[in-house]
């Protein structure tokens, strides 16, 4: 294992967010708290509780799953398309190492800053509203999971992508949308019937579920079911990149 | 001498259907400077990133150090340091960090003495913690040569090194290479500039619509497919050649004023002796006389024209 090369690329992408600290952290963390103002404060206070919780705190767990799923999509999907945009990716497939260690490196530093981000988006969140955290394990294993899988995820669309347009579409035409849909701002049961049947074709529904689960233990699906589903996604995601590098797909034409 | 690098049968063909190698053997003996001329498409750098990992082959095999670089890929990479031929840098990090970040990528420990040594060779030490976007093209171009050496490479590709270089920096970087081939590194250096090679190498190759067309030492194709001229300045000009010289390959040129024969010199007879009896005997006097020898560049351009 060339532990010293992944040390490298993971520092070198750590360097780039305290570069970029006000992007990086600052941004997504200004938008939570709007997020707050706006579904919390002014709509929050028109909804009565939700499965016995208040509004506003019912709605953290999603909204923190909403930042960890995008920046953990941008940070791995902008970490290697960089170089690729750069040229200078040349010297990260001349080197002597493989691409698990690439991976690990780039998916690593990506699942990292979105942690950090989820859990200043939790701090802050416990600046608005009252906040228990039932199973704190849980919670920390869930947010680990859906930062590695999805900075993944991130990483397989950094590599396809062969231009910016490409690399904001996935992000913002499919997993934006999937989860404002998933369950972000509302229960699944509070849907009707046939859009609860839909519902539960979107992935993202189970994250935040079992998300959701480990603050108040109320979900929409059992907990093992919102597990299942994430690593099922995580060993699609691992078997593409497989492929990718296998076949040299996008970086050795 | 053995060989660092050997290439055998080596084909590369793209998905678009295009062939960029074609069955390319080549053997890079340790310690020199092999020079790799080419037009442009040739297949320079296709074959240079094949060797170094950034493309897969189609066919065949490649060592480096003994080790095979699909098999091997580990120690036979540990090996190489890479210039490529296009500035690619990371334009808001320092000198510094970019040089220090290629060694670790390249699993060696952090050698701070190393990265100064390497940046004061380079004329980059003064520059070490300014950003990459801040420095001249030429500049920039040493960062890449630093990045390569960092991890202390026994092989270095250099892939069009003074490209866009000004004169005085082009020198500068061949006595850089030249103290790197006398510490014991190997140098395979791909350019346009046929002077550069002629100044340089050791042993050229030729690579034409993929295909290696020679290979040989410097001196040897000089002097194998050098030509060299005989320009005689006439005392008298002259309207046209007498019957008597048209068995040989002249050329009246300056309106008469000169005449000009080109002889092989890897012919047993050059033809001087006998051409300069005959000019005395048609009555053909002349004041000066000097001969020049073919360049580097008339013989890639030949070889390239026949290929």
């Amino acid at each position: 294992m060339n532990h010293r090369a992944i040390r490298a690329i993971y520092l070198f992408e750590m360097a780039r967010t305290w570069r970029t600290l006000l992007q990086s952290i600052v941004s997504p963390v200004v938008s939570t708290s709007l997020y707050f103002v706006v579904f919390g404060a002014a709509i929050g206070s028109r909804i009565s509780q939700v499965e016995g919780v208040s509004y506003g705190t019912f709605i953290v767990p999603g909204l923190i799953m909403l930042s960890v799923l995008t920046q953990s999509i941008a940070n791995a999907s902008f970490g290697i398309y960089f170089p690729k945009f750069t040229g200078t990716i040349y010297e990260i497939l001349s080197a002597p190492i493989s691409y698990f260690e690439i991976v690990l490196g780039y998916v690593g530093a990506a699942a990292t800053k979105s942690i950090i981000l989820g859990l200043i988006i939790l701090a802050t969140a416990g600046l608005f509203v009252p906040l228990h955290i039932h199973h704190p394990v849980w919670m920390l294993a869930f947010l680990v999971l859906t930062a590695v899988t999805f900075s993944l995820f991130g990483f397989i669309i950094g590599i396809w992508a062969d231009g910016f347009e490409k690399l904001q579409m996935i992000p913002m035409l499919v997993v934006t949308p999937l989860t404002f849909l998933g369950g972000s701002f509302y229960s699944i049961d509070m849907l009707p019937p046939t859009w609860r049947t839909v519902a539960m074709l979107n992935p993202v529904v189970y994250l935040i579920s079992g998300f959701r689960w480990s603050f108040y233990e109320i979900a929409d699906v059992s907990m093992s079911v919102s597990v299942g589903m994430t690593l099922a996604f995580l060993v699609i995601c691992l078997v593409v990149i497989w492929w990718i590098f296998r076949t040299g797909y996008r970086l050795k034409n | 001498m053995s060989s660092i690098i050997s290439v055998a049968n080596l084909s590369k063909t793209y998905g678009s259907g295009f062939k960029a190698l074609k069955n390319v053997n080549l053997d890079i003996k340790r310690g020199e400077i092999f020079a790799l001329l080419g037009p442009n498409g040739a297949g320079k750098t296709t074959l240079i990133s094949i060797i170094c990992g950034i493309a897969n082959p189609s066919e065949g095999r490649v060592l480096v150090g003994g080790e095979n670089i699909q098999t091997s890929y580990r120690k036979a990479r540990s090996l190489i340091g890479l210039v490529p031929q296009e500035l690619h840098t990371d334009a808001f990090e320092s000198v510094w960090a970019t040089v220090s970040f290629s060694r670790g990528l390249f699993g060696k420990p952090k050698n701070p003495d190393h990265i100064e040594k390497v940046l004061k060779d380079l004329s980059l030490w003064d520059k070490k913690d300014n950003k990459i976007i801040t420095l001249s093209g030429g500049m920039k171009r040493r960062v890449m040569i630093a990045k390569a050496l960092s991890h202390e490479p026994q092989i270095l590709f250099l892939d069009e090194p003074t490209a866009g270089v000004d004169v005085e920096l082009r020198k500068g970087m061949w006595e850089v290479v030249r103290t790197l081939q006398q510490s014991g590194v190997t140098i395979i250096l791909t350019t346009h500039y046929i002077e550069e090679a002629e100044e340089m190498a050791d042993r050229i190759g030729v690579i034409n619509k993929g295909e290696i067309v020679l290979i040989e030492d410097k001196a040897t194709l000089m002097q194998k497919l050098g030509k060299k001229r005989l320009t005689l300045h006439l005392q008298g000009r002259l309207d046209a050649l007498p019957e008597s010289l048209g068995h040989y390959e002249l050329e009246l040129c300056d309106a008469g004023a000169t005449l000009v024969y080109d002889y092989d010199t890897k012919g047993e007879r050059t033809g001087i002796t006998s051409l300069l009896g005959d000019l005395r005997t048609a009555g053909i006097r002349f004041n000066d006389l000097d001969t020049t020898q073919s360049s580097l560049e008339d013989i890639f351009v030949d070889l390239v024209r026949t290929s």
